[in-house]
């Protein structure tokens, strides 16, 4: 069976479809590390957790914030079913930066046991946070 | 006979209605825009959690998970949504009707509720149901969150045992023009749903981690996505009915004004041609 050329990559979350488009490679944060993939992988279907996703087409490459839901790989096909995705380009560097400190100080006041506050949830928040920056960075250094 | 100036206060009255109905079938027809977008929007996303579902079912032991278990019906959870506002014609009065009916079918069977939406709590409020959940005036900023709230309630009541089925009752948006009512079966999901696999169910696929894990998964997330687009669907409902509803309002409201304008130059034609009577009259007595 012949390799497909490029992968139709699809990422939608439950308010709009992200992005639709052809790359040549894409990088996802899969339950059990990074995964990059090429044209021609093998069917997959993975959980996903916070973390980043690039996808390359030709020289450029374009960066995405993701956290939790499903991705499922096919030969030519890459389809995301995020619970949150955002570009790099759109993400707010100043409200992530202070949902960061919101995010650490609610850690924090978990960990000492001191406030009502589950640990797990205000984890994931400062986790999205973060990457939210590490993604906006990204295409800071590219613009 | 009523009198002139009665008359034109009658005008103005039916004036100002008219602008009323006029301008909340403004908002609500750029609303319906929105929300419309909105209920397109998630649609790629829901076709697509049931496809993978579909495509998981047929490698797992379905019958392994609880939210698919089937148990013999004596406590059910209804989940209503309606609006939070009137002025949307028979939008509300169909949902609570339909979800009387949902209420009462099933013989002898325990039922509690979840009111989405202000006017299905001051309907079913007080009724002496118990209330599982309760959430109004919302449906402006619906977030994704909301949904996954509603699906959390009915999960943990199904799978505590509380309630043997969880149905959803909510209008669809079929069109401007049409809203259907909608009963739909939440919990458990059903195997028809799951079963219909797709063709790329013959593809073998890598399962990360492995696969009656992610079905574990999916089967909440298939649920929360069912509630969000129920929620979304309800939203465009809404203003698509009161959007035709302020329509018909104002139709009438002009039909009314023409008539009165009518009635209105009769009556002053008549109070004139009088007044010439008199005077003619008064002329000949001279």
């Amino acid at each position: 069976m012949p390799l497909p050329p490029r992968l139709v990559l699809e990422v939608v979350t439950p308010d709009h479809a992200v992005v639709r488009e052809e790359v040549d490679e894409v990088q996802l944060p899969g339950v059990a590390g990074y995964l990059g993939i090429l044209p021609g992988h093998t069917p997959l279907l993975t959980s996903l957790r916070v973390g980043q996703l690039w996808y390359r087409q030709g020289a450029e490459k374009r960066y995405l914030a993701i956290a939790f839901g499903f991705a499922e790989v096919q030969p030519d096909r890459v389809r995301l079913l995020a619970q949150v995705a955002e570009r790099a380009e759109e993400i707010d560097v100043a409200r992530a930066e202070e949902r960061r400190r919101r995010a650490e100080t609610a850690v924090q006041a978990a960990r000492s046991g001191s406030a009502d506050i589950d640990l797990e949830r205000a984890r994931i928040s400062l986790l999205k946070s973060i990457v939210r920056i590490q993604v906006a960075a990204k295409a800071k250094l590219r613009g | 006979m009523p009198s002139l100036i009665d008359l034109r206060r009658r005008i103005r009255a039916v004036k100002s209605t008219q602008q009323i109905t006029k301008a909340m079938k403004m908002i609500a027809a750029s609303r319906l825009r929105k929300s419309q977008e909105r209920i397109v929007n998630a649609r790629p996303y829901a076709n697509e959690t049931l496809r993978v579902l579909q495509n998981l079912a047929s490698r797992t032991d379905p019958d392994a998970h609880p939210l698919l278990a089937v148990r013999e019906e004596r406590a059910a959870l209804v989940v209503i949504i309606t609006a939070d506002k009137g002025l949307c014609g028979s939008f509300n009065t169909n949902i609570i009707k339909a979800a009387g009916q949902e209420i009462l079918a099933g013989g002898g069977r325990r039922v509690a509720l979840a009111l989405i939406g202000r006017k299905a709590r001051e309907f079913f409020g007080r009724r002496g149901f118990p209330i599982v959940y309760e959430r109004s005036h919302f449906f402006q900023h619906l977030a994704f969150d909301d949904a996954a709230a509603i699906a959390a309630v009915a999960i943990e009541e199904y799978c505590e045992g509380r309630a043997d089925a969880v149905y959803l009752v909510y209008n669809e948006f079929k069109s401007v023009l049409q809203q259907r009512v909608v009963t739909e079966k939440l919990l458990p999901i059903e195997r028809r749903s799951v079963d219909e696999a797709g063709p790329s169910a013959r593809v073998d696929y890598l399962y990360e981690p492995d696969a009656a894990t992610l079905f574990g998964q999916l089967l909440p997330a298939y649920v929360r996505t069912e509630v969000w687009r129920a929620l979304l669907e309800s939203a465009a409902a809404e203003n698509a009915a009161r959007m035709t509803a302020m329509d018909a309002a104002t139709k009438n409201a002009t039909e009314m004004i023409d008539g009165l304008t009518l009635y209105m130059n009769k009556v002053r034609q008549a109070g004139i041609t009088n007044e010439i009577i008199e005077v003619v009259s008064g002329a000949e007595a001279l």
